[in-house]
């Protein structure tokens, strides 16, 4: 590092504590000026972030190391950063937003060199140094804002996954799964387990899957049902399947899928119809295979 | 009552039923002993059923899951019905993915569930029949 590199970078430092306040009022009013700001962020909090950031940002600047990696290097700095990304992310605001957030701030403190140094060249150095330094943290603040949005977007799906099975008690000693959209081998294992442990539970005699919610069975779907119902019988219980509307049931037969050991109703009422009796007398007629 | 200690795995007679339960993991020696011995108790005491309660094994392999199928057979050639109660979801959800099915062999969820539908019941109260 050269000397004047170290001159400008003190300058800078120095020109950061002295109007600390002013800066990070100034980055507040840029970022609800541009804002219309969508996100839920108060007048309040995005004042405690910017003093936090600027603070991180001169402690971060009086340390050594490349101005284009302190982002990085320096903790506080790059938590302050992390944290203000991540907030944006999970308010809901844009990435457009998130960006410019600290964009504003790159503005903010160009405006205070300007306000403190007339010199053209040393404006100039200056300039590159908070670019160097503020365009690291814009990048660093993208990312997590990506990171952020897809851990969201992950927590989603799971909680989908979990949702979308839900076993029912329907009636005594009979339990339902509505099925709802596609059946991989990941959902049928989630089913089976599911509606396993209720059987366990319930000491349920019958199962019903409803497959009303299932866009289209091909032979793979065909073979997880049947999987489901083999593991259901093993357990002891009887299973019966249904919500096979006329199209599907037109492709079961087209595909040749062999469904004739499983009890099959149209709707979910004939399938709770035709399973109450199998819970009447427990053991012979209810436990063998049709 | 009938109780040879050759499997470990005891043999009792209720009436003309026959109920054992597997505590332990079978290895395939007393799996197969376990075969002989209850297929010679059926022989000689004319049991009309077979009550296998699997509850407590945690694991069921293939020789094992074979030996109940084909005692399912050979219990059936002998007039016996044989009814292996008490499965557990991780067992079943392993046999299916394993491609085993056990087929012909009549499963029931608990060995109360089994006895009554070997026939067998503690009482009218028992039979729980729901009102119509």
């Amino acid at each position: 590092m050269t000397s004047s590199d170290t001159a400008v970078r003190e300058r800078v430092t120095q020109v950061l504590r002295a109007n600390a306040d002013d800066i990070a009022d100034r980055w507040v009013q840029l970022q609800r000026e541009q804002a219309v700001l969508g996100s839920d962020l108060t007048e309040g909090e995005l004042h405690e972030e910017a003093d936090a950031l600027v603070a991180a940002l001169s402690a971060a600047l009086e340390g050594g190391g490349r101005p284009q990696s302190l982002v990085h290097t320096h903790e506080d700095l790059n938590r302050n950063v992390t944290d203000l990304s991540l907030r944006r992310a999970r308010g809901g605001a844009s990435p457009t937003l998130a960006s410019l957030a600290v964009q504003a701030l790159k503005q903010a403190l160009l405006e205070a060199v300007r306000r403190v140094s007339h010199e053209s060249d040393e404006i100039l150095a200056a300039a590159l140094l908070i670019n160097q330094l503020l365009d690291a943290a814009g990048a660093l603040s993208f990312e997590v804002y990506v990171e952020g949005r897809e851990e969201i977007i992950r927590r989603q799906s799971r909680q989908l996954l979990e949702m979308s099975t839900p076993v029912v008690r329907l009636w005594r000693k009979v339990l339902a799964v509505p099925l709802i959209g596609t059946l991989d081998t990941a959902r049928t294992q989630i089913v089976m387990e599911n509606l396993l442990q209720a059987i366990q539970d319930d000491q349920a005699l019958v199962a019903i899957i409803d497959i009303t919610g299932v866009p289209t069975v091909d032979t793979a779907v065909a073979q997880h049902l049947m999987q489901t119902v083999k593991a259901v019988r093993l357990m002891g219980a009887d299973c019966v399947i249904s919500g096979i509307r006329p199209p599907i049931a037109q492709t079961i037969a087209q595909l040749g899928i062999d469904l004739s050991t499983i009890l099959t109703r149209a709707t979910l009422a004939d399938a709770l119809a035709a399973a109450i009796p199998l819970t009447d007398t427990p053991g012979p007629d209810g436990t063998d295979a049709r | 009552m009938n109780q040879r200690p050759t499997a470990g795995v005891p043999i009792l007679r209720l009436g003309d039923v026959l109920v054992s339960g597997l505590l332990n993991e079978l290895d395939d020696k007393s799996a197969l002993a376990f075969t002989e011995e209850l297929t010679e108790t059926i022989a000689t005491t004319g049991a009309r059923g077979v009550l296998i309660d699997i509850s407590r094994l945690e694991l069921v392999d293939s020789f094992v899951a074979r030996t109940l199928m084909d005692l399912s057979t050979t219990a059936r050639l002998l007039g016996a019905r044989v009814i292996v109660a008490g499965m557990r979801p991780p067992v079943a959800i392993t046999l299916v993915e394993l491609g085993i099915e056990l087929a012909g062999v009549e499963t029931a969820l608990s060995a109360e569930q089994g006895m009554a539908a070997l026939g067998w019941y503690r009482g009218a109260s028992s039979q729980e029949r729901p009102e119509p």
